[in-house]
């Protein structure tokens, strides 16, 4: 399902087997437990999360058969994966997507819902599909489209045209933000920045409050926010 | 006035006559009955193509006819400000991708008109974008500063497009990420360009009734100022 490696101060999520890591519910309760583990680890003011993932795929959606099967699940699958972001945006460190395989749609979102994306260029791409299998988009996912791709015709590509896009045109179009040569590759380059943002020594709590602020707009659609900015369902124990 | 077309899987749109194309009461009403006529006869693949002939793809309101009216002239400006909103909608509405083709100038409403499709292409030799407002001394509406500021993405490009009072050529616009491209030295080449891409959408077979929820759901707060939902849910997660 899904496994969690401390190296020093870097945490390494990975989702684990050759399948499509379909976000179904126990995989997503596998990553949230994983999470909370990172949580509790006295050292987090100061560390940095990667995640990535074996095999052919980052993750390639929700689990559709599930949702096909029993339409509740996919009501679930959604409150699941929006609780997932919220937790990851309020994150008290760093987040680096190693992405080295395909990622689509609730893939592809959860790969942008990290501060940064690295990706392989030699096989994979980012893909909203929900056009070519004709699934309305929902809209808080939109609210990462909308915060993680800055041009609108960026987002008409990808939205509207249901791009298939290969790192390197994820480069030019501003949505990844280094391309390197394999999967292991671009492991090792996360770990590499990783351990660069350690060195800068910021206090994850501030950053964490910093990245909220900054996504904000994902976090109204997300978990809801009252006017004074602040949650009714507070996740991180802030230490301001 | 304007004219609506089918050919094969592709809408065409057409403002006739080498004049102005300026946006009056009577064009609104024309424009917007052939775009609900489109929306009436869609099907999987269908793509709307905007296009005009002559030097103008549009001039903008008629304000002649706005001045001609002598103290009422205001209230004439208000009527085609406020009839030309549903005609955004409509082309936001739209279920099916939606091409300009800019055969000529594009001047204010001309020019919202434009870019309140999904594409746009214009001509690198001949014609310019014009955002007249700040030189005439009227006020841009507040749906159309909401588009301009959903479609075009950086501050500067907004501040040349509203507030320089600059005519912008195609190599420009293309710099400024206003249009998608200006490559061809011809109003044909425009259209065939145009008519390429839309048989590559065409093809897709897309459902358009989900290819405008998504796209809808791109510009939000424009679709909340003209009263379009996207079904997908638009609500805050409270």
């Amino acid at each position: 399902m899904c496994s969690l490696e401390k190296r020093g101060r870097l945490f390494i999520l990975k989702l684990t087997g050759d399948g499509e890591h379909r976000l179904n519910p126990t995989l997503l309760d596998s990553i949230r437990s994983a999470i909370n583990q990172i949580r509790s680890y006295q050292s987090s003011s100061n560390s940095v999360l990667i995640t990535t993932a074996d095999g052919k795929f980052f993750s390639n959606g929700y689990d559709l058969a599930l949702s096909k099967s029993d339409p509740s699940l996919s009501v679930l699958m959604d409150a699941k994966l929006r609780s997932l972001i919220a937790d990851l945006i309020s994150l008290p460190m760093p987040t680096i997507a190693a992405v080295t395989g395909h990622a689509s749609a609730a893939g592809c979102i959860l790969a942008m819902s990290h501060d940064y994306v690295l990706m392989r260029r030699d096989r994979g791409f980012l893909y909203m599909s929900e056009l070519d299998i004709e699934l309305i988009v929902p809209a808080w996912f939109m609210a990462v489209i909308r915060m993680k791709i800055g041009s609108p015709a960026a987002r008409r590509d990808v939205m509207l045209t249901a791009a298939k896009v290969t790192a390197v045109k994820g480069l030019e179009m501003g949505i990844v933000d280094s391309v390197h040569g394999s999967a292991a590759e671009t492991v090792e380059a996360a770990v590499k920045l990783g351990e660069e943002i350690i060195t800068r020594g910021a206090d994850g709590h501030v950053y964490g409050k910093m990245r909220e602020t900054l996504v904000r707009e994902v976090l109204l659609y997300t978990i809801g926010l009252d006017e004074n900015g602040s949650s009714g369902v507070r996740i991180s124990g802030s230490k301001l | 006035m304007c004219t609506l077309e089918k050919r094969g899987d592709l809408f065409f749109l057409t403002l006739t006559g080498e004049d102005e194309h300026r946006f009056h009461p009577d064009t609104i009403d024309s424009v917007l009955s052939l775009l609900e006529q489109a929306k009436s006869e869609s099907t999987k693949g269908s793509v709307l193509i905007t296009t005009g002939h002559g030097k103008f793809f549009s001039n903008g309101f008629d304000l002649a006819w706005a001045q001609s009216a002598g103290s009422g002239a205001i209230e004439r400006m208000h009527q085609m400000v406020k009839s030309f909103k549903p005609v955004i909608a409509a082309l936001l509405d739209l279920p099916m991708p939606t091409i300009a083709a800019l055969n000529g100038h594009a001047a204010a409403s001309g020019l919202i008109f434009a870019l309140s499709h999904d594409y746009v292409f214009m001509r690198k030799d001949r014609g310019v974008l014009y955002m007249s407002e700040v030189d005439i001394g009227l006020p841009v509406p507040d749906y159309m500063s909401a588009l301009v500021v959903a479609k075009v993405g950086t501050s500067i490009a907004r501040r040349e497009l509203l507030l320089s009072g600059k005519k912008l050529r195609g190599e420009e616009a293309v710099a400024l990420g206003i249009v998608d491209s200006a490559a061809q030295d011809s109003a044909e080449g425009v259209v065939e360009v145009s008519v390429s891409l839309g048989e590559s959408l065409a093809a897709k077979k897309w459902s358009g009734e989900v290819y405008a929820s998504i796209r809808k759901s791109l510009y939000p707060e424009l679709c909340r100022m003209l009263n379009l939902t996207a079904n997908n849910l638009a609500t805050h997660n409270v």
